[in-house]
């Protein structure tokens, strides 16, 4: 098996595909007290992320749009990641998550988002990955504008 | 090469032309695999005599143009002259005057808006484009218009990817004073009819611009033939460097227009208190030009021209009709343009694979595709997409290319778990 079977293989994990066919927290949110949207103009990718916000926690979270296996699997594991967690911690895991896409990994536990730590490998498609949680970071500072990775 | 072989080759075996071993690119490998090359219409490859000319122009004959009293000036000055009779020879124009060097077709399309354009256009004066432009045949006209109060109007497309030819005749009117067109769509590989379509034009008094980018390395161009008014292309979908290009305009349009960059070479004389400028086509070659891409460019179509025009588009065809029959057997994928008329382009959808992913995998292959909206994102809305997947085939491509293109998307059908049996 080439090197590049087996990158091949770590970016498109079962995980990925499942998150793909069957992307969770796939909704709109009308109760959302904070949202934005996310477009990559140049591959089409586009989604909206809703969230609810209860003291200082990710009450609720989902998102609606479309774009490749990466991102949709990206944003669906993202909504997973983030319920229940406060909100400062979810800023964190947004940090971390970056630079283990783009940087020297961080040390700690990233749970089932590691599964798509094989995008290190694919500098193209670093910007379908982070695109979720682009738009997740303008939804909490309340950013207007939509977010964009390319 | 002998032409008269070559032509007798490629109507015997016409889905390879044995030009593969001219490219050296093409002996390397891609991710430990042999690379399939089917993104020829994003650029081509270039074969060793290209290489080799320019290499031989900056080890023997280095020096600027049209300045110099030295004998190495005049050399390089003849060479780059030379090149200007070659694209001349090549696109059959009147005059090699009617030549002008550019960095490539935007720029090309570029100096035709903001030097013809500004001169000639005012408000509610109108520029007619068509869906399945490139954003380089659109975005210099809507700056146009910004500048000038024009309006742009766009002929629509059917769902094979054609013209409307009835919307365009009535889109034409004594309004319009520019047709900007593609010869072939990137995105769909169609074809216009385009001797139809400028006879047209010229009834109602418009000036004709054809963007040929996609059509000088795949079918012999004759612009006395098509009777357009400018035509312009790249050198480096024609296997040829990048960064240089021409503009074909007509001896009398040219002559009449303003210059568009100042600069040095562009001038007759220069006083504070005025400037008169250079007659055509040195009037528009402000700054010292791409001297040792028109030396590429002009070994590229020495190359092409020694294959020939003509066996080049019957093995492209026959290609193209063997690929989309292939793509055709793979359940679950959908061809994005479907003209009768068409140039070695397939842009595809598969069933439940973003383009992206597909061109990610096929890259694992070796196989390189563009993925996306192929700078041509009005006209992926008109068909309702993000963006396709597209394969373009150039000389050196032959059936094993495709069939790796075929069991690529096939392994990534796999992958997804979306490969159904027919």
């Amino acid at each position: 098996m080439s090197t590049m079977d087996g990158n091949l293989r770590e970016l498109y994990q079962e995980v990925i595909f499942d998150h793909n066919r069957q992307p969770r927290n796939f909704h709109e949110m009308p109760e959302a007290d904070h949202q934005a949207d996310g477009h990559n103009p140049l591959c089409g990718d586009q989604l909206t992320v809703f969230l609810r916000i209860e003291d200082g926690r990710i009450a609720d979270a989902s998102f609606v749009g479309h774009g490749c296996a990466i991102s949709t699997a990206s944003a669906s594991l993202m909504t997973e990641a983030i319920k229940g967690k406060p909100v400062d911690e979810v800023e964190a895991l947004f940090r971390d998550f970056h630079a283990m896409l783009t940087d020297t990994p961080p040390d700690r536990d990233f749970g089932k988002l590691a599964v798509l730590g094989g995008v290190r490998e694919f500098p193209a498609r670093v910007k379908c990955a982070t695109l979720a949680w682009h738009t997740l970071h303008n939804a909490l500072i309340g950013e207007h504008d939509p977010a964009r990775t390319e | 090469m002998n032409a008269q072989s070559s032509a007798a080759r490629a109507a015997l075996a016409p889905l390879r032309l044995e030009v593969a071993g001219d490219f050296p690119i093409l002996s390397r490998t891609v991710h430990g695999r042999r690379l399939v090359y089917l993104d020829n219409g994003a650029t081509t490859q270039k074969p060793e005599t290209v290489i080799e000319a320019e290499r031989t122009f900056y080890r023997e004959s280095n020096a600027n143009i049209h300045r110099g009293v030295h004998w190495l000036s005049q050399h390089a000055t003849d060479l780059y002259e030379a090149g200007r009779k070659t694209v001349q020879r090549f696109i059959n124009a009147a005059k090699a005057e009617e030549v002008v060097f550019t960095r490539g077709t935007t720029e090309a399309i570029n100096l035709v808006a903001q030097s013809w354009g500004r001169a000639q256009l005012k408000a509610g004066d109108e520029i007619l484009i068509t869906t399945m432009e490139h954003h380089s045949n659109i975005v210099p006209w809507q700056l146009l218009c910004e500048q000038t109060g024009a309006v742009l109007k766009v002929a629509p497309i059917n769902d094979a990817g054609e013209l409307e030819l009835d919307a365009f005749a009535a889109l034409l009117g004594e309004r319009t004073r520019l047709v900007a067109i593609t010869h072939v769509s990137n995105a769909l590989g169609t074809v216009n009819p385009l001797a139809g379509l400028i006879e047209q034009a010229h009834a109602v008094g418009a000036t004709v611009l054809v963007d040929g980018a996609q059509a000088v390395a795949h079918q012999a161009v004759d612009v006395q033939a098509l009777g357009c008014d400018f035509y312009a292309f790249s050198g480096h979908k024609l296997y040829g460097p990048t960064g240089i290009g021409a503009l074909y305009g007509r001896h009398a349009l040219l002559a009449a227009m303003p210059p568009w960059q100042g600069g040095g070479d562009m001038i007759r004389t220069v006083s504070f208190e005025r400037s008169t400028y250079a007659d055509v086509p040195q009037r528009f070659e402000a700054g010292t030009p791409n001297i040792a891409g028109v030396v590429g460019l002009a070994a590229a179509i020495d190359y092409v021209s020694g294959i020939g025009m003509a066996s080049i588009a019957v093995h492209e065809h026959a290609l193209l009709e063997h690929a989309t029959a292939t793509l055709n057997g793979i359940p679950g994928l959908r061809l994005i343009g479907t003209a009768a008329n068409k140039a070695g382009i397939l842009s595809f959808m598969v069933d439940g694979i973003h383009p992206h992913d597909l061109g990610t995998i096929l890259d694992a292959e070796g196989v390189a595709i563009r993925a996306g909206h192929h700078c041509a994102m009005p006209l992926m809305t008109r068909f309702g997409i993000p963006g396709t997947a597209r394969a373009s085939l150039g000389v050196y491509n032959d059936e094993a290319d495709i069939a790796a293109l075929a069991e690529a998307i096939e392994k990534a059908q796999h992958m997804f778990g979306t490969r159904q049996t027919r």
